[in-house]
Order: structure tokens, then sequence, then C-alpha cells
């Protein structure tokens, strides 16, 4: 294990984060998953030495960081990390060459020079290094801080929502160019976000938390689609969780009654009936006329009740007999020419449905 | 006017700003980061000179200076002279009037330095100490200058301590107000009309500094607003 992290954190009449993480040796990106205030940042920051654990410890490829039991508790200089800021924390007075240059200050002038050289020609911001952070966009200000925090050579990045401080446009570049950085850095990572986009590019591995607690571990798209927990099927975005009834259950199927509407889904076995419906946006498709024959179990008919712009996508509301959501292309709804009231068919394969006994 | 009031005023200024700015970084530093519970009172003992009349902190100074106090007696058994009646007695009792006037705008400044910056620079390997020159005083320069110089101002026009402490005493513990003083008294009222003036001056060209340096239209200032 390169990291060993039973973090227990209580903050003084405030909530408590107790979470576990363990990351293999390796260069993966670890994605801490969650909605804000789950609790994921305190864990970043009680890995990076910002906050003293209540309980638990830290240990790094076998080196401990902090450790309650014996009282060991490195200070922050002490953990070699990369840490990114939310907001990139760039020192304002600074400019970007002496930004980057901050925590290498006692190497050689010769020395110094050539690191930052090197981050900054390899984050491509050779051409900014004269400048001050008020003069940069928020795509080339978070260049500058991960140029900054790799410049101290550390042996594990932490990054606290790095694109959520950018506008919608320049978040998708950013995006693609950090997953490339992440990939050519052949150094650990941990990603905090609460965008499943950001989960599902960044991330190798997967960490959802809510209320504190981690509810599931895994590959992202293993997450995404088998949720194991209705918690966790909020908490990673799966648009509609609906409660259902199992009807009838014939060669592998089960039928449910969901609100009005009936709908087949792999037979989950057991003799519990009442289970919570769980179906992601992205495996709903929109057809306008009654479709010919398909692999999809589901062809529900609905009216489109409203819809929602998701970044790149929109979230169509489909009445079905219960609110039905689906994810499409801005490109599919011009298609197909959806608005409020448009009737249409919502196809889904049954093994798209998952499921979760009820309480 | 007396020139040699005004010059002397102006030292003694001068000093007890350099004395304070030793004394009111760390102790602003403390201030404004410490978690110690009973902070609070150390924050009301540091703001009392801002509401004691000068005489009740003088006449402690006085006493506290004296020949029979422990600190008396322990300055005069290391410079071999009295703190009373001497300029040194009157730059120790400026240090304590004007204090808060250093101080507050200090802390003030620290607290206002994002902690985001002093956690990247932890988390850039750079002690507590490197991380207090590199990134909290120059992000607080504004406020510094300010506690620096409205302590230099609020010296130059202090009245009743000096008179406590230092008895008045021409090119040796006479200010400015003082002599305006005397010369009221003596019925010389153009020679107090002009002394008034020139302190009337100086005091709206410092304070015009301080409000200019607050007003956040330097490079650096400007920096902050993004």
């Amino acid at each position: 294990m390169l990291l060993i992290a039973d973090i227990d954190k209580k903050f003084e009449g405030g909530p408590r984060v107790e979470a576990s993480l363990r990351i293999a040796s390796g260069a993966s990106v670890t994605v801490l998953f969650g909605a804000s205030g789950a609790g994921k940042t305190t864990i970043l920051r009680c890995i990076a030495g910002l906050e003293r654990l209540t309980a638990g410890r830290v240990v790094f490829d076998g080196e401990t960081w902090a450790d309650t039991k014996t009282g060991v508790n490195l200070a922050p200089q002490k953990r070699p990390v990369g840490f990114l800021f939310q907001d990139y924390a760039l020192f304002p007075h600074l400019r970007v060459n002496e930004n980057i240059g901050y925590g290498v200050r006692r190497l050689p002038e010769a020395e110094r020079t050539s690191r930052i050289n090197k981050v900054a020609g390899m984050l491509q911001i050779d051409n900014l290094l004269s400048r001050r952070p008020a003069e940069l966009s928020g795509g080339e200000q978070q260049r500058v801080a991960l140029a900054r925090a790799l410049a101290r050579g550390p042996r594990m990045l932490l990054l606290d929502e790095p694109l959520s401080a950018l506008d919608a446009p320049t978040r998708e570049r950013v995006r693609t160019e950090l997953a490339q950085l992440l990939r050519k850095l052949d150094m650990p990572a941990i990603v905090v976000t609460h965008d499943w986009v950001d989960a599902l590019t960044l991330g190798d591995d997967m960490v959802v938390i809510s209320g504190g607690k981690v509810l599931q571990t895994g590959p992202p798209h293993v997450v995404f689609t088998q949720p194991q927990h209705t918690e966790v099927a909020a908490a990673v975005g799966v648009e509609t969780v609906v409660a259902g009834r199992i009807q009838r259950r014939e060669s592998g199927l089960a039928v449910l009654q969901v609100g009005a509407a009936e709908l087949s889904a792999a037979d989950p076995g057991g003799a519990q009936e009442n289970f919570y419906v769980c179906i992601r946006g992205e495996d709903v498709t929109l057809e306008t006329g009654r479709a010919g024959q398909s692999s999809a179990r589901n062809h529900l008919r609905g009216v489109v009740a409203d819809l929602v712009p998701a970044g790149v996508l929109t979230k169509v509301i489909v009445d079905v007999g219960f609110n039905l959501t689906a994810l499409v292309t801005r490109q599919a709804i011009s298609d197909l020419g959806l608005a409020r009231g448009t009737e249409v068919y919502a196809a889904f394969k049954a093994s798209a449905v998952h499921l979760f006994p009820q309480p | 006017m007396n020139w040699q009031a005004f010059v002397l005023t102006l030292e003694l200024a001068l000093a007890t700003s350099i004395v304070l700015i030793v004394i009111a970084l760390p102790l602003g530093y403390w201030l404004a980061f410490s978690k110690w519970r009973w902070k609070f009172l150390a924050e009301a003992v540091f703001a009392l000179p801002l509401v004691l009349p000068p005489t009740v902190l003088g006449f402690y100074v006085l006493v506290a200076l004296g020949p029979r106090s422990p600190v008396g007696r322990w300055y005069e058994s290391i410079f071999g002279g009295r703190l009373v009646f001497t300029f040194e007695g009157l730059v120790a009792a400026s240090v304590l009037y004007s204090l808060p006037f250093a101080v507050q705008p200090i802390v003030a400044a620290f607290g206002s330095v994002d902690r985001k910056f002093i956690e990247a620079s932890w988390l850039l390997g750079v002690s507590d100490w490197r991380t207090f020159w590199r990134v909290i005083v120059p992000l607080s320069w504004a406020g510094i200058v300010t506690g620096v110089v409205l302590s230099f101002a609020h010296t130059l026009g202090e009245f009743g301590v000096v008179l406590m402490v230092g008895g008045g005493i021409p090119g040796v513990t006479q200010t400015v107000s003082i002599d305006i003083y005397d010369k009221v008294q003596s019925l010389d009222f153009s020679g107090a009309a002009v002394t008034s003036a020139v302190l009337l001056i100086t005091s709206f060209v410092i304070l015009s500094i301080v409000y200019g340096l607050n007003r956040k239209v330097w490079f650096f200032a400007a920096d902050r607003r993004h």
C-alpha cells in the first residue's frame, strides 16, 4: 500500500468525518467523490497535514505522517505532497516565476532557474513567467499552481476541486489537459470533485463520500453503473431514483410497477418486493416515434415535463407515469424537436435498471 | 516657533515608532493567530491606552519607571541613570501610550490575509517564520505602514503622558504640545497659533498618507481585488 489513511476528524460542534482510504502503489489517480459538505476536502487536508486527526493515522509508503496512538503528527512542510487549492491560492504579490520558485528558494540560483523552466515548459506557461497572478486567466492560474506544486518534486499530488473555479467552456478544455498531465506525470494523485464528469475523465479509482463516510469504492465506471447503495446512486448523480414494487417475475426478469408505469429489470432474486429503482440518465434513449424491434426491454410513452441544461448535455425529464430523466446532447434535442409537452418514447434496457431493496 | 521642541518631538515620534514596529509585529502575529482561550483579556489590555485618560497612564508609568520601582532600579543599575524626566523615559511612556495605534492595524491586516496563502506556503515546505516574512508581511504591508504612521502621528500630539513622565524640561522632554501649553499659559497666543498650525498640517499630511495607502490603488492591492 502506498497510502493508508484511517481518518477520524471531529470538528468542534460540527460534522464528523470518518473515512478509511487505501491507495495501492503506482501512478493511479483516485477520485474522492461526493456532494459539497460530504467531507472530501477534510480528508485531503488531513492527509496534507492541514488538519490534525482526532483519531487515526496516515501512513505514506511505510512512513508515518500522523498517528494519534503514538502522537506523531508531521507538519505540512514535512509531507512531500503537491497540493492544489480550489482557487489555486497563487501568491498575489509574486510574479509567476516567483510563485513557481517559492518552494525551492533554498536551491542554488542556477538549479532553481532550471527547475522553474522545466515545470513551466511541461505546463506550457513559459510565456507567462513575468506576469502577476491577477493578469492570468483561470486556466493559466491552474497551470501555474500545478507548476508551483510540482517544482518541489512532490511524491503525491492532492488536488482539491481542481476545475470548479473555472467557467464551463474553460473547464471542458482544462479537464482534458489535466487528464493528459496526470497520465504523463506518472505520480499518484488524489482528486476531490463533486462532478461526475471529472470522476469519469480523471479517475482510475473512485471513493464515494457522503456524510463524512465512505459509501463505495471502485473504478469509476463500475461505481457509476453499479451503485451499491441508494445514497451512492444519489451521490454519483444517477438521475432517476424512484420507489417501485415487483408485480411478477418471469424468465429472469422482474416487472415492476413504478408510479403509473410498468418496467422490466433484471430479477434481483430473493423475496423482497419493494425496491428503489435507479436509472442513469445516459442509459435512457428518447425516440419521437414508436421504435421498431430493439434490444431495449422498456419502451415507455410519456410527455416531456422539463429540460434542464447540464454542461454539454441536457437533462430531459419525461413524465412516463413517474419522472424519468434522460441525459441527451443538445443536437439530439433540436433533431427531435424536444420541448415541454412533446410526446416521446423513452427506451432503456432492463440491465440499465438498478434495484436497491427498500429498507 | 520653538524648533527645539519640534525637533525633539519628531525624534520622540521616530524613536517610538521604531520601538513599536519591533514590538507590534510579533505581538500582532500572536494576537491575530493565537488560539489561546484567554486571548480576549490580552486584547483588552493592549487596547487600554485607547480609553485610559493619559494622566492615569502617565501616573502609572511615572510610578513604574520611578527610582523606587523595580523597573526604575533595574534601569538605574544597568544604565546608571533614571528613566523619569529623561528622553528615554518619554520613549518608554510613548511606546505604551501609542501601542494600540501600531498593533490594531497590524492585527487587522494579518487577520485579513487569506489563510489559504499561509497554508499554500506551508505545503511548499516553507516554515512558519519564513511564511511570516514572505507571505504575511508583504500581504499586510498597508496595515503595517498604517500602524507605524499612526503611532508616529499619535506620539507627535501626546500631552498628558509626556507631561506626567517628562515634566516639560526644554531640550530634554519639552515636546511641541507642551510648548503650546506653556505659550498659552504665558499669553503668547501668536506663538501658540504658529506651533499649532505646524502640528495640524503635519498631522493632516500623515493621515492623508495613511488613507491614501488604504485606497488600494497600488498594483499590489489591485491584485487582491480578484
